[in-house]
C-alpha cells in the first residue's frame, strides 16, 4: 500500500475520496492509530457544527431577507411600477407574516408549491444531515411528525418506484409545523413530500403540477392537509410517486 | 429579459455559514443582507447554468473580509464562554458553545474553510474558487483549522470529566 498524503486524510473524513482509495485509506488508519484518531477528531468537528448550525435551516425567514432577494426589474411607466410594488409588497408581506405567524396567512394552494419546493431546494442537496431522524427509526419518526403537525400521518412506501425513505424532519411554515419526508433512490436522486395543514377552506383534492426554479412539484389536499412532492427527476417520474403516495394516504385515512 | 433566478432557497444556507463565521445572529443577517443586495445588483455579471450558490458565496466571502479588515478588534467576544459553570444534563448545550469558542478564536481565514468544507459542504476546489485562492492553500489553512480545533476542543476535558464522574 501507497503513503497516504494529509490531504488524503481530510478527503475521507470529507467524504470525496474514490471508493477504492477510500478502503486503502480504512486499512491504513488501522495500522496508524495517531491518524486513525486524527481523522476520528475531524469528523467529530464536522457533526459539532452541524449540530450546532443546523437549525439555522429551520428558522423562518426575516421579513427584510425575504425582501432583499426581490427588487422589479428595471424601469417602467410610473404606474406600473407602483402597481408591481403593491403586488409584491403584499405578496412577500403574505410570505413572510405566514412563515412567522402560523393560520394567519392567505394560504393559496399555489403557496404550497413554492413552499414545498423551496424545502425541496434547501434540504434535499445536504449531504450529511438531509434528515433530523432517519428511517432507522421510522416508527419514532413518524410519531414525533405526526404529534407535531396534528395528524396521524404515514411515510408512503415508494420501494415499487425505486425510493427508499431516508429520514424526515419538522419545518416551520405558513399554516403551523410541517413534515418533510425525504426519499432517495439508488443513484441518489432525492424527492421530498411536504405536509402540512391546509387552511379553511380549501378543500379540493384535485392533483396540480407547478415547476418553481427547475424543481417539479405535485399537490394536492387531502382533507384538512396539503400535500406536496417535490423533486428533479423528470415530470413523469414524479408523477407516478405523486400516484403512489395518493393512493396510499387516500386508503389510509379511509380505515376507521 | 432573460429569466431572473430565484436567490430564495439560497436564504437559509446563506444564513447558516454567516451565523457560523460571524458567531452574532444580528451581524449575520446584517452580512447576508448585504450579501443579496450585491447580488442582485451584479446578478448581469452572474453565468447561467454556473452554480449560484458558489457565486452567492463568493460574494459573502468578499464582503466579510472587508468588515473585518474595518473591525479586527470586537473578534474576541467568544472567549469568556468557556468559563461559564455547567450544569449536569447540559452536556449538548455545552458541546455547542464549545464549538462556537472555538471557531471564534480561529483566525477568520481557517474558519473560513473549515466551515465552507465542514458546515457547508463545498468541495476543495468549489471552496479555493469562493474564496480566490488555490486549492493548495486550501488543504492547508483546512489542515491547520482542524489541528488547531482539535487542540482547543481537547483542552476542556476537565469541564467533560467533572460532569461524568
Amino acid at each position: 500500500m501507497t503513503d497516504v498524503h494529509e490531504h488524503e486524510l481530510h478527503a475521507y473524513v470529507d467524504g470525496t475520496l474514490p471508493e477504492a482509495r477510500r478502503l486503502e485509506v480504512e486499512a491504513w488508519l488501522a495500522a496508524h492509530p495517531d491518524d486513525a484518531a486524527r481523522v476520528q477528531d475531524w469528523a467529530a468537528q464536522n457533526q459539532s457544527l452541524h449540530a450546532a448550525f443546523d437549525s439555522v435551516l429551520n428558522e423562518p425567514l426575516p421579513l427584510n431577507l425575504v425582501r432583499a432577494t426581490r427588487r422589479p426589474a428595471l424601469p417602467m411607466p410610473f404606474k406600473a411600477v407602483a402597481a408591481t410594488l403593491a403586488m409584491l409588497v403584499t405578496g412577500l408581506i403574505g410570505y413572510a407574516v405566514g412563515l412567522n405567524a402560523p393560520g394567519q396567512a392567505p394560504a393559496a394552494p399555489a403557496y404550497l408549491a413554492r413552499d414545498a419546493a423551496i424545502a425541496h431546494a434547501v434540504f434535499s442537496p445536504e449531504a450529511r444531515h438531509p434528515v433530523e431522524v432517519d428511517a432507522a427509526h421510522a416508527d419514532h419518526l413518524v410519531a414525533w411528525l405526526s404529534k407535531r403537525v396534528g395528524t396521524q400521518l404515514q411515510a408512503p412506501d415508494f420501494s415499487a418506484q425505486g425510493f427508499d425513505l431516508l429520514g424526515g424532519r419538522l419545518l416551520t411554515g405558513e399554516t403551523g409545523p410541517v413534515a418533510q419526508f425525504m426519499y432517495q433512490d439508488k443513484i441518489e436522486r432525492r424527492v421530498t413530500l411536504y405536509v402540512r395543514r391546509a387552511v379553511a377552506g380549501n378543500s379540493e383534492t384535485s392533483f396540480r403540477h407547478a415547476t418553481e426554479n427547475g424543481v417539479d412539484v405535485f399537490y394536492w389536499i387531502n382533507g384538512d392537509f396539503g400535500y406536496a412532492l417535490s423533486g428533479q427527476i423528470g415530470r413523469q417520474a414524479i408523477q407516478q410517486l405523486a400516484d403512489a403516495a395518493y393512493r396510499q394516504l387516500v386508503t389510509a385515512s379511509a380505515k376507521p | 429579459m432573460r429569466a431572473r433566478p430565484d436567490l430564495i432557497e439560497h436564504l437559509p444556507r446563506l444564513r447558516r455559514y454567516a451565523r457560523a463565521l460571524t458567531g452574532d445572529v444580528n451581524r449575520a443577517d446584517d452580512l447576508v443582507q448585504d450579501t443579496l443586495e450585491r447580488a442582485l445588483a451584479k446578478l448581469d455579471l452572474w453565468q447561467p447554468g454556473s452554480d449560484l450558490r458558489a457565486w452567492l458565496f463568493t460574494l459573502m466571502h468578499n464582503l466579510f473580509v472587508n468588515q473585518i479588515r474595518v473591525r479586527r478588534p470586537l473578534e474576541t467576544v467568544m472567549e469568556d464562554a468557556l468559563d461559564e459553570p455547567v450544569s449536569g444534563g447540559q452536556m449538548e448545550a455545552l458541546a455547542a458553545r464549545d464549538i462556537h469558542a472555538a471557531l471564534a478564536r480561529l483566525p477568520e481565514e481557517q474558519r473560513e474553510v473549515l466551515l465552507l468544507v465542514g458546515l457547508e459542504q463545498f468541495g476543495y476546489a468549489e471552496a479555493a474558487q469562493v474564496l480566490g485562492v488555490p486549492t493548495g492553500t486550501v488543504m492547508s489553512r483546512l489542515s491547520r483549522a482542524r489541528e488547531r480545533m482539535r487542540q482547543m476542543l481537547a483542552g476542556e476535558p476537565a469541564i467533560k470529566l467533572k460532569l461524568v464522574i
